[in-house]
């Protein structure tokens, strides 16, 4: 043997991130764990984004009366956000989330996709 | 108004939505086919479909008229049609879609392993159907009834017929290009007259103010809070509404089988977004009906609010164009009853059929009949219950009743999906125990509400809009049981997750494809 392939003898199988899902191993489940709290976490931000805005405007009503009245570009102020204003905004928001939850589902993809 | 214009346009979207319905006949041949379009429709169409399916007659007719009788609280009711897709896209869109379940039934049998909880669903999909079918049909009578002076009966049972007719002949392939052309239909309906009105009011210098209704004295009903409609404790109603719709969409029936259709998770997202463009343009004009209404039909207030879309083009053009306008809404109308009864009993349909039906036949028969005959007799029954209820039950708000129904869906499905996605440590008997603590709270609500509730207070708040303390008590039943029975924690819940969570293009054991019986 003139030339031995030490190169591939040593190259050690290199437990890839599929396999560790597939078989339940400690290190899969951590790989599961983490992209599930990632996605958990942006949808909390979002519902968190929600609460903040939707729910406010009724908080804001009775905390502030004026608010119930006050006119804006000929409307009243109610009427603006809860009539058209707050479409665009959910609308955002919808974006916003699709494209964060993409970009955690392609990192997650390349960090464990080869099998 | 008159009836012959009218009549017309209600028999030409009739004509067209059993048309594009035959037309689905000839290409669907298989079981498959009929349950889910063979998953093989793309996200703009499907995004069509599905805001032409949502959009029933409590947002066609019931916003504009709870708007025009109660004023600007009532305004949350279409923020909140609308929001409940922004919490369904960020909760469940994607993983519903990798769960590879066609119903709700069969994702809760998959997640928990358990024929029981199973069961549980497909009880509730039949009953949240049935409460949504029900202000449907009312619409239709009340649509028939303005237009020609028909009894109410005759327009439901008109709707109640073409649908079982179109879903027992097309099934899902059809409905999805009958959906997809009914939400065009609807926002062209619902849009034309007002921009007729705004345009022929900036030529002609209109005595009565576009704005009038919302400024000046007598105006309290354009306030939000300030109980205009005789409503107590506004504060908590617009919350308990707002939860209710936020969180119920995700357990609509119809809702779900729909986002089946989608090819993977990621497009169930990206169609989402555009249903939520699709929503938010629609809902800018129901508000407008009601604030116009305020001035030109202000006897509809007191009684007939939920036909103030359908008189409006009349009163404010006599004449051709009020009538060609009329026509326009009333066609808009019947489309919005078509084809969300289309789409609720698609899914109870599914439901009875898989459940019930197929398993009892196949005995009965020995084997020697053929399932898609299954699923037509389902599509019978399930609209036999809703028809005998609306026979039963008078006048109702068409958009209370279909917040009701948002309501039993936001104390059932949400937590089973919510939890059931993110919380591994959820036990069968945990789902089971809100399942039934949620389904019984909300439903006793939603019974006493059509067959006639408390009159005023606090008891009639909590029970008129039950979500802000019946979702909160279903998702506590699921936490505490599912701690104080971990060893019922399903064998699969790791494979259900990586299931659920991973994207399609990771090349992972997801476990069986689910195989219904």
């Amino acid at each position: 043997m003139t030339s031995p392939r030490t190169s591939a003898a040593r190259r050690p199988i290199i437990p890839t991130g599929t396999r560790e899902i597939d078989e339940q191993t400690r290190l899969g489940e951590v790989y599961m764990h983490s992209l599930i709290q990632s996605q958990l976490r942006l949808a909390l931000a979002v519902i968190g984004g929600c609460v903040i805005v939707l729910g406010g405007i009724p908080l804001l009503f009775t905390l502030v009366p004026a608010t119930r009245t006050l006119s804006v570009f000929g409307l009243p102020l109610p009427w603006l956000l809860l009539g058209v204003a707050l479409y665009p905004v959910v609308y955002v928001a919808a974006r916003i989330y699709v494209r964060n939850a993409e970009r955690i589902e392609a990192e997650f993809t390349e960090f464990v996709g080869q099998k | 108004m008159s009836p012959a214009t009218s009549l017309t346009a209600i028999g030409l979207v009739i004509v067209a939505t059993i048309g594009i319905g035959l037309f689905g006949l000839r290409i669907s041949r298989t079981t498959s086919d009929f349950y889910v379009a063979s998953r093989a429709v793309t996200p703009r169409w499907n995004a069509s479909a599905i805001s032409g399916e949502y959009l029933s007659a409590a947002s066609f007719l019931g916003v504009a008229g709870l708007v025009l009788m109660n004023g600007a609280d009532m305004l949350w009711f279409s923020v909140g049609y609308t929001a409940g897709y922004l919490m369904l896209l960020v909760l469940v869109a994607a993983p519903l879609r990798r769960s590879g379940a066609y119903t709700l039934p069969d994702f809760a049998e998959t997640r928990f392993e358990s024929a029981v909880v199973r069961r549980i669903c497909s009880g509730l999909v039949v009953g949240i159907g049935t409460l949504y079918l029900l202000p449907q049909l009312h619409g239709a009578g009340l649509t028939l009834q303005t237009v020609t002076g028909a009894p109410p009966d005759v327009g439901a049972a008109m709707v109640a017929v073409i649908v079982v007719i179109n879903v027992a002949a097309g099934g899902m392939r059809s409905i999805t290009f009958v959906q997809a052309f009914q939400y065009w239909l609807k926002l062209t309906a619902l849009a034309a007259p007002i921009f007729v009105i705004l345009i022929s009011w900036r030529s002609a210098d209109h005595p009565v103010g576009l704005l009038a209704s919302l400024q000046g004295a007598g105006a309290e009903w354009a306030e939000p809070l300030s109980r205009a409609g005789g409503r107590d404790h506004p504060l908590y109603a617009t919350y308990s509404l707002l939860l209710a719709l936020c969180f119920g969409t995700m357990g609509l029936p119809h809702v779900l089988v729909r986002f089946y259709t989608n090819p993977d998770g990621r497009a169930a997202r990206r169609t989402t977004v555009v249903v939520l463009a699709l929503l938010g343009t629609f809902y800018l004009f129901p508000p407008m009906y009601a604030v116009l209404g305020r001035s030109f039909a202000p006897d509809l207030v007191g009684h007939g609010a939920d036909t103030v879309v359908l008189e409006l083009p009349g009163r404010i053009f006599p004449g051709t164009a009020g009538d060609l306008l009329g026509a326009l809404v009333a066609a808009g109308a019947f489309a919005a009853f078509l084809s969300t009864s289309s789409g609720l009993t698609v899914a109870i349909a599914g439901v009875i059929d898989q459940d019930l039906l197929r398993s009892r036949l196949h005995r009965w028969t020995g084997g020697d009949y053929v399932a898609v005959n299954s699923f037509r007799i389902a599509a019978l029954l399930s609209m036999t219950v809703p028809y005998l209820a609306f026979l039963l039950t008078g006048s109702l708000s068409l958009a209370d009743t279909v917040g009701l129904a948002f309501a039993v869906a936001a104390s059932t499905f949400c937590p089973l999906l919510v939890l059931g996605i993110w919380w591994r440590r959820m036990s069968t008997t945990g789902a089971a125990a809100g399942l039934i603590v949620g389904g019984i709270a909300a439903s006793a609500a939603a019974l006493v509400n059509v067959i006639g509730g408390p009159d005023g207070g606090w008891p009639r708040a909590l029970v008129g809009q039950p979500a802000a303390w019946t979702m909160p008590l279903a998702f506590l039943a699921v936490i505490v049981v599912s701690k104080l029975t971990p060893d019922k924690i399903p064998a699969g819940t790791a494979l259900s997750m990586v299931r659920l969570h991973t994207p399609e293009a990771v090349d992972v054991d997801r476990g069986l494809p689910y195989r219904s019986s």
